[in-house]
């Protein structure tokens, strides 16, 4: 891949200024540098990297208490501003080098530590290729201190190899330069230095120009070997280990604006193993492989309608522009980290793509998961940002991977509902939806599993995850409905009744497990709030369970829930409407009769006083008189009309005191008759629409005065 | 086995070696017209990753060469892709003409009877699932990512499960060998602190074979119910004597005259 320092050059290129100019020798000030804040003491050392080539030192370093760590880097720096010895193997430098190194490694340093540090080093110091190494930056580097070190190099003190070893960390630390208007105007410089004999018209060298006469071919005026295919050694692996294990120490956990570099590559570390997926490929185009070159050679020797290389791809206009030529990554797993591909890959329908990126995804998920292979279990965090990634993507493209699909039914088996828990919960929510009875056994019985033998917490976790998967599935099929249906894909399960057979059976699921929770936790009320929550995604008949379980509940029902239910049933009469006007269902009457049972208990319970009395409904609300005596709650009949129910008694109150203002007790009996009408009107004033919708619809009032007969809606 | 040509000195030259076994997901536009292209192109890779980092172009004098070529015969089925090989070796130091070229390291992909496994795949993807590696890690390393980049596929090791390896067992003691037969050696491994501990079990290869026959109803077709019925066997005869039951320990290395097996996928051909 191109360093972005190439492109940012090709367009903040100002004209090159005279190589002369720039060849002035100057000598930055050195005394000015001061430790930026107090840093709050070592953090603690990770011991899960084991990327460290010193862990000795590391160690030593995190034992000693917090300023003194940051005295002994003071010492060092200011030794080696002074740096007036030469001698390489004193003990000073070399101690002062050891607590240099270890400080880098640990947490990086500071930019004005790599200020004096790079000056030293490119100013003819003999440790200067130990000190080179370690110049990893905690935060930024400064400019200016980047402008000394390359006028360092004009004066030539310091070996060829040297020079070169500065410019691989210059390559690598490219990105971490606060500004570099000053460093583009240098680029003339870079380019003089080929001609001297000491760096020599390299290969490398030779190489890079080639790639950047790509891009900016009037820049370049070099003649080059045309068609030069070169290797590179990966060359920032000396640091790239140190710097993402840093980066990730120092700023908790990364933002999402930044790029997604995760864990690092083999050459640190031999456990790793070779083919780890986990760093995400980087964009290059798949002019590496031969037979497509070829292709792509082939068509534009003479014309300039070239394909658009991956690597030049920014912004969203250039998508645009160069939509019909763009060329592929020459990994697919590397779209991962790049949204501009995302939108592209959306809507292309090449077969190739998508199992590109099936095969390498099933495998790395298959090959990283943590708890399937146990030698992955220090790579915990480099798997759960992987799995973030993966998330957002389907967040992006708004439907899931059926490789992750595939991956979660092999693993939630064996799963520990511990590690990762969080973000194998929200890929759950991305299940494609497809036959229920297919799902079942891989996904609801091993969640059901853990879900009641963990904690509330996760099993509220559970139920919302449950309810972003059926939220998931509703959207895709309101998205579907809009697009075309193209004949050849319309699998059973696309059709609406299957996803009203596999909604349906979801819901049931969903009925059961929190049920039983409700009994495991003891009707715990943060339990309570999230079936709720799923229920007024989309609200069903079986809100009836619910009255069950308040019933139970009845002593510590806080108003907050009380709210939620009535939401609930308003919802839910609002759907059952929606739901109607399609026609497209082809609902069996004994949908239809439950439906009507269902109605019949909520006017029961809200409207004629007869909750819990005759239903025959499975999932009915009857209970015995016995039982109801048990509970001892008086006036068990009343208890959920529009009066006593905890959710409106508070209407119930407000209105009464109102109506009779100097009347200190509450006599909830006084509501009836006229008062019973006017207490309804003052409910729908109060904006309870959707009660008023529910009232008007399935209770028909024999006569506007005093009696109330229920009846149905006909269907 | 198919009716292609095969080339006794390249077969040959598979065994008796240690090949480590990796699966590889399907590849992207491989071609074999290309093998030549492919050659000079992982030269120049592995040259650039073993050097000290300077760049290297392809083409240039590099001291290693690699090769790709087909391996014929190696086919299960005929649908099935021909085998590739890929050998790295190093230029001889020695200015003779005829100074030969030592093979460092090789590996091979072959497809493992692909038809069942993997359905239909589109025409731009070689299905060559299974990739056997002999030599240096580093050398796989850097050969392994070179086609997963060129390619965009994907390699992971691959491990034999003491299911497997109890089949193989079965099938090489139901071989016939003409020369000397080596002792059939079964290794268990038994989870302990703080070591694990390891048993061999070690039976003449006759007796093995004895056994086997007794077993196996119908020749050249081996059943699951056979192979545990074989398994018990040797399971029930090492219970007489030791006391051990070796049904509850793990078997982790199969090895027979004609060839072993290890749980880590390793694998070495003898005959």
């Amino acid at each position: 891949a191109l360093p972005s320092w190439e492109i940012e050059g090709m367009q903040q290129r100002e004209n090159a200024k005279n190589p002369k100019q720039a060849l002035q020798v100057r000598r930055s000030s050195l005394s000015a540098w001061q430790i930026g804040e107090r840093t709050a003491g070592p953090k603690t050392a990770d011991l899960k990297s084991a990327q460290k080539h010193e862990k000795g030192k590391q160690q030593s370093a995190s034992d000693r208490a917090g300023n003194s760590t940051q005295d002994h880097l003071e010492q060092a720096l200011t030794y080696f501003e002074r740096g007036k010895s030469s001698d390489n193997f004193n003990e000073v430098l070399q101690k002062h080098l050891a607590t240099v190194e270890s400080i880098a490694l640990q947490r990086g340093l500071s930019p004005e530590g790599l200020d004096v540090l790079l000056n030293v080093a490119l100013s003819g110091h003999l440790v200067n290729t130990r000190i080179l190494k370690c110049l990893i930056p905690a935060s930024v580097i400064a400019e200016s201190s980047v402008v000394s070190a390359v006028s360092w190099l004009c004066v030539g003190k310091c070996s060829g190899s040297t020079q070169l070893l500065f410019l691989r960390w210059l390559i690598a630390m490219f990105d971490f330069i606060d500004h570099k208007e000053k460093l583009h105007a240098l680029y003339g410089f870079f380019f003089c230095s080929l001609q001297d004999e000491k760096l020599g018209m390299q290969p490398h060298l030779q190489a890079l120009l080639s790639l950047y006469k790509l891009f900016c071919p009037e820049l370049v005026s070099i003649t080059l070997p045309a068609k030069m295919k070169t290797y590179f050694k990966n060359s920032e692996s000396l640091w790239k280990a140190a710097i993402n294990t840093i980066r990730r120490r120092n700023q908790g956990t990364s933002p999402t604006s930044q790029q997604l570099i995760l864990g690092t590559g083999h050459p640190q570390s031999r456990k790793r193993k070779w083919n780890t997926q986990l760093i995400l490929p980087a964009c290059s185009t798949d002019a590496n492989n031969p037979t497509r070159s070829k292709e792509i050679n082939h068509a534009d020797i003479l014309s300039h309608s070239e394909s658009f290389p991956v690597e030049q791809l920014h912004t969203f206009s250039q998508l645009l522009q160069n939509i019909h030529r763009l060329e592929f990554p020459s990994q697919m797993g590397s779209v991962l980290r790049n949204s501009l591909l995302l939108h592209y890959i959306n809507c292309i329908k090449d077969e190739s793509i998508y199992l590109r990126l099936y095969y390498w995804m099933g495998q790395t998920l298959q090959e990283e998961c943590t708890w399937y292979k146990l030698d992955n279990q220090q790579y915990e965090e480099e798997f759960k940002d992987f799995l973030d990634i993966v998330y957002k993507t389907e967040c992006f493209l708004q439907e899931g991977f059926s490789s992750c699909e595939e991956f979660l039914y092999k693993s939630l088996p064996l799963w520990d509902g511990f590690c990762c828990r969080s973000q194998i919960l929200r890929l759950v929510s991305w299940i494609p939806l497809s036959s229920f009875s297919e799902m079942k056994p891989h996904l609801c019985e091993p969640l059901a599993q853990l879900f009641f033998t963990s904690s509330l917490y996760f099993k509220c976790s559970v139920l919302e995850s449950l309810k972003e998967l059926l939220q998931n599935w509703l959207n895709w099929h309101v998205m579907q409905l809009d697009v075309e249906s193209d004949p050849k894909i319309s699998p059973l399960n696309t059709t609406l009744s299957g996803l009203v057979n596999s909604v349906a059976e979801l819901i049931h699921f969903v009925g059961w497990i929190a049920t039983v929770a409700l009994h495991l936790e003891n009707n715990a009320t943060f339990l309570l709030y999230f079936i709720l929550d799923f229920y007024e995604t989309h609200s069903c008949p079986s809100l009836v369970f619910i009255c069950v379980r308040i019933q139970r509940a009845l002593k510590s029902l806080p108003f907050v829930h009380s709210f939620r239910y009535r939401t609930n049933l308003v919802a839910a009469k609002e759907n059952e409407l929606i739901k109607k006007t399609i026609l497209q269902f082809k609902f069996s009457s004994q949908t239809y009769q439950e439906y009507n049972q269902y109605i019949m208990a909520m006017v029961g319970c809200l409207w004629t006083s007869s909750a819990f009395q005759k239903d025959i409904h499975p999932q009915g609300i009857r209970l015995d008189p016995e039982v109801l005596k048990k509970t001892r709650v008086q006036e068990v009949r009343n208890s959920f009309n529009i009066v006593h129910h905890p959710a409106l008694m508070g209407y119930a109150i407000l209105f009464l005191q109102q109506a009779w203002p100097e009347d200190k007790t509450l006599n909830f009996n006084l509501i009836k008759g006229r008062r019973w009408n006017w207490y309804l009107e003052y409910l729908y004033v109060q904006g309870l629409q959707g009660l008023k919708l529910f009232i008007e619809s399935s209770i028909n009032r024999v006569s506007q005065v005093s009696q109330t007969k229920s009846g149905n809606v006909q269907v | 086995s198919s009716t292609e040509n095969v080339d006794p000195q390249k077969i040959a030259f598979l065994l008796r070696k240690q090949w480590t076994l990796y699966s590889v997901t399907p590849m992207y536009k491989f071609s074999y017209g290309n093998l030549k292209e492919y050659s000079r192109l992982l030269s120049a890779f592995v040259a650039a990753e073993k050097q000290k980092g300077l760049a290297v172009e392809v083409g240039n004098d590099l001291g290693i060469k690699v090769t790709l070529s087909t391996l014929l015969g190696l086919k299960g089925t005929d649908q099935d892709q021909v085998a590739v090989l890929v050998q790295i070796a190093s230029r001889s130091q020695l200015p003779f003409e005829n100074a030969e070229n030592k093979v460092v390291w090789s590996g091979w992909f072959c497809c493992i009877s692909g038809d069942d496994l993997l359905e239909s795949v589109p025409e731009d993807f070689t299905c060559l699932s299974l990739f056997l590696a002999n030599g240096a890690e580093s050398y796989t390393a850097i050969v392994g990512s070179w086609f997963q980049k060129t390619f965009d596929c994907y390699f992971s090791r691959l491990t034999i499960s003491p299911l497997n390896l109890a089949w193989m067992a079965a099938m090489w003691t139901g071989c016939k060998v003409d020369s000397h037969m080596a002792a059939t050696e079964l290794v268990f491994s038994v989870p302990c602190i703080p070591q694990s501990l390891d048993i061999s079990y070690a039976i003449h290869s006759e007796d093995a074979k004895a056994l086997w026959d007794t077993v196996q109803k119908t020749p050249g077709e081996v059943t699951q119910e056979e192979v545990n019925l074989f398994m018990d066997c040797l399971y029930s005869h090492f219970h007489r004597h030791f006391k051990i039951h070796l049904s509850a320990t793990r078997l982790v290395k199969v090895s027979t005259s004609i060839a072993s097996a290890h749980c880590d996928g390793n694998i070495k051909v003898l005959d």
